[in-house]
């Protein structure tokens, strides 16, 4: 498993924890009591740590390389899944996937970006760093979705869109623009989860949505914490720091009414227990699903419509 | 270093027949002194410029046609008639939702770009007349934050498309921004998906939707409302894209072609309907205007008569 710097201490004590195990048959009762002791020190110091993250650890969280990707929630979420292709246009990009599928029964459309993992599969994901293509292939299956009345459910988990020569060439930002365009009034409930990162325009392009859910640990935010220190600060190692002034940790954005619901995460994170999270995200899913299926239409629409509209903080003094 | 043990060396033996020479600084000095502000260097050909004469000139580079930055408010005065318009929601002021602060605090840093600009937010609403049709027009400032977009912005162009649905008149934006404004920030990533979901409102109503872009449009708002104009024309060499340069240059880890990313290579690629000399933007509009003109006299001939 792959340790985040400030993970490292446990990993030192389970070492001792671990000789001391071996020890415990061959010296007796003292021996014993220092590795209760140090197993109770154990427990504690991992609690304190994951109930009082920092919004810069949280970040590391939610790039945690164990961390589960948007396949590994569809696989255990969802039943009959066909991952379909391509954006009918130029090519297939592997950052986002999409498929059918079904979910208590019923057909869902399901897209997500997509880390890779390890080395060989990132360089074909591109780091979940989707190419115009990739939001194109999107919305083609979103609009699949929309003429056969079925939900869409997104699974959020980029850097960002590729900033790219040929991303630049085929319109990067109209095909973001694009799809977010088409979300806000695409006729079938659409329900969005931040799994991981979720980063700026690369993130909207699939997260326009009539309910919005976000992970524990996982984040949402307009800019990079190390590109925003690097322009504003000039420092990019200020990341640390900057992460927090972006508020771009769930709790936050709970806070500022920008997502419905947090999904509560194991305690050290999503990865430690997939089957417990997955469970969890499975539950949530199906109740704002059951809710958003039953309100018309156009009502739905107009909600959504709303909901963005009020999205802004401004004051107006007459004069 | 070298200057200095020169200087040792001359003391040592100092010649008669060598004067004593003034030090180069002050002739330096004597160089910087012509008055800032009349000379500008073009930076299309180099060339060294009157600035009367390009302020005579559309803000053109009279030898090269280079697109200098003008202002917002220079903008909408070269587009309405006889350069009057009206501003609306001119009080909207920024809020700080996230108590953000850099190396300065953000409410500072908006003081000092309103004071700079004589604008409360990185957008100017306005309407008017265009050869007697009226429009609404959201010129967006980039000396304010560099043109940045955040709350005031767009709740400012959703309030202009508002105003435009409910009067039936055409919708106009000028775009000249690096994209979203970190300080305020997922509030400023919402306001892609606001401001987009307006233009849905805009198409729905059948209101044509003009949007010009100039240098710069890139980022949050080129990835929203920029790009999703009816018709979407550019000033020659404007920069348009989503990513910036440096980021695109630190990730592919090689140097971009020249003319990436410029309002050619966009048309090249299908991204843009035309480019737009300044000086012909105001004919174009009133062409295009005409066009989409709901007038009796240029709607289709009714289904009745055959």
């Amino acid at each position: 498993m792959a340790t985040l710097d400030f993970e490292k201490q446990f990993i030192e004590l389970d070492v001792a924890i671990r000789e001391m195990q071996n020890l415990a048959y061959e010296w007796g009762d003292n021996v014993r009591q220092e590795y209760r002791r140090l197993k109770k020190k154990r427990t504690k110091m991992f609690n304190d740590t994951y109930n009082k993250l920092t919004p810069w650890q949280r970040t590391q969280l939610a790039r945690h390389p164990d961390r589960p990707y948007t396949l590994d929630y569809i696989s255990q979420i969802f039943s009959d899944f066909i991952e379909l292709h391509g954006d009918r246009k130029f090519a297939d990009d592997a950052a986002i996937i999409g498929g059918l599928a079904k979910l208590n029964g019923r057909g869902v459309m399901l897209i997500g970006h997509q880390k890779g993992r390890g080395t060989k599969e990132n360089i074909s994901r591109n780091f979940g760093m989707a190419n115009p293509e990739g939001f194109r292939k999107a919305l083609r299956l979103m609009k699949l979705a929309e003429r056969f009345h079925k939900p869409v459910i997104t699974f959020i988990d980029t850097p960002g869109a590729y900033p790219g020569i040929g991303a630049e060439e085929r319109g990067q930002a109209e095909a973001i623009a694009r799809n977010i365009y088409e979300m806000m009034v695409l006729r079938v409930p659409i329900i969005s989860i931040i799994v991981g990162e979720g980063g700026s325009g690369g993130a909207l392009a699939l997260g326009v949505s009539d309910r919005l859910l976000i992970l524990e640990h996982s984040i949402y935010s307009v800019i990079s914490p190390e590109a925003c220190a690097a322009i504003l600060w000039k420092d990019h190692t200020k990341a640390p720091e900057v992460a927090g002034a972006l508020r771009l940790t769930a709790q936050d954005l709970s806070k500022h009414k920008i997502v419905d619901e947090i999904v509560k995460e194991p305690i050290g994170g999503a990865h430690r227990n997939f089957d417990m999270i997955a469970h969890k995200m499975r539950r949530a899913i199906v109740r704002h699903l059951q809710k958003i299926s039953l309100i018309p239409i156009e009502k739905l629409l107009s909600q959504r419509y709303q909901r963005y509209r009020d999205y802004g903080e401004y004051q107006e003094p007459t004069d | 270093m070298i200057y200095s043990s020169y200087e040792e060396k001359k003391s040592e033996k100092t010649l008669w027949f060598r004067r004593e020479k003034q030090p180069k600084e002050k002739i330096k000095n004597k160089k910087l002194q012509i008055p800032e502000g009349i000379w500008v260097r073009c930076k299309g050909c180099k060339e060294i410029i009157y600035k009367k004469e390009i302020e005579r000139n559309y803000d053109l580079c009279p030898k090269c046609d280079y697109h200098f930055y003008i202002n917002a408010k220079k903008r909408l005065s070269l587009l309405y008639d006889e350069g009057k318009y009206t501003a609306f929601d001119e009080n909207m002021l920024a809020t700080d939702p996230l108590k953000f602060r850099d190396r300065k605090k953000y409410k500072d840093r908006l003081k000092e770009y309103a004071s700079i600009t004589g604008l409360k937010d990185a957008i100017l609403s306005t309407e008017g007349a265009i050869a007697n049709k009226q429009v609404v027009i959201c010129a967006m400032e980039f000396k304010f934050m560099g043109g940045s977009m955040a709350s005031v912005v767009g709740e400012k162009i959703v309030r202009a498309i508002e105003k435009c649905i409910a009067g039936n008149i055409p919708f106009i934006t000028v775009s000249c921004s690096g994209g979203a404004r970190m300080q305020e920030g997922i509030f400023s990533l919402m306001q892609m998906a606001k401001t987009s979901g307006a233009i849905g409102k805009l198409n729905e109503a059948g209101i044509p939707f003009i949007s010009i872009l100039t240098d710069p449009t890139t980022g949050g708002v080129s990835a929203s409302f920029a790009m999703l104009g009816d018709i979407i024309f550019s000033e020659p060499r404007a920069l348009i894209g989503f990513a910036g340069e440096r980021v695109i240059e630190q990730t592919i880890g090689q140097q971009l072609p020249p003319g990436f990313q410029r309002a050619e290579f966009l048309l090249e690629h299908g991204m843009i309907d035309m480019i737009v000399d300044r000086r012909k933007m105001r004919d174009t509009l009133i062409t295009l205007l005409n066009f989409f003109d709901k007038s009796p006299q240029n709607t289709p001939l009714p289904q009745n008569q055959k």
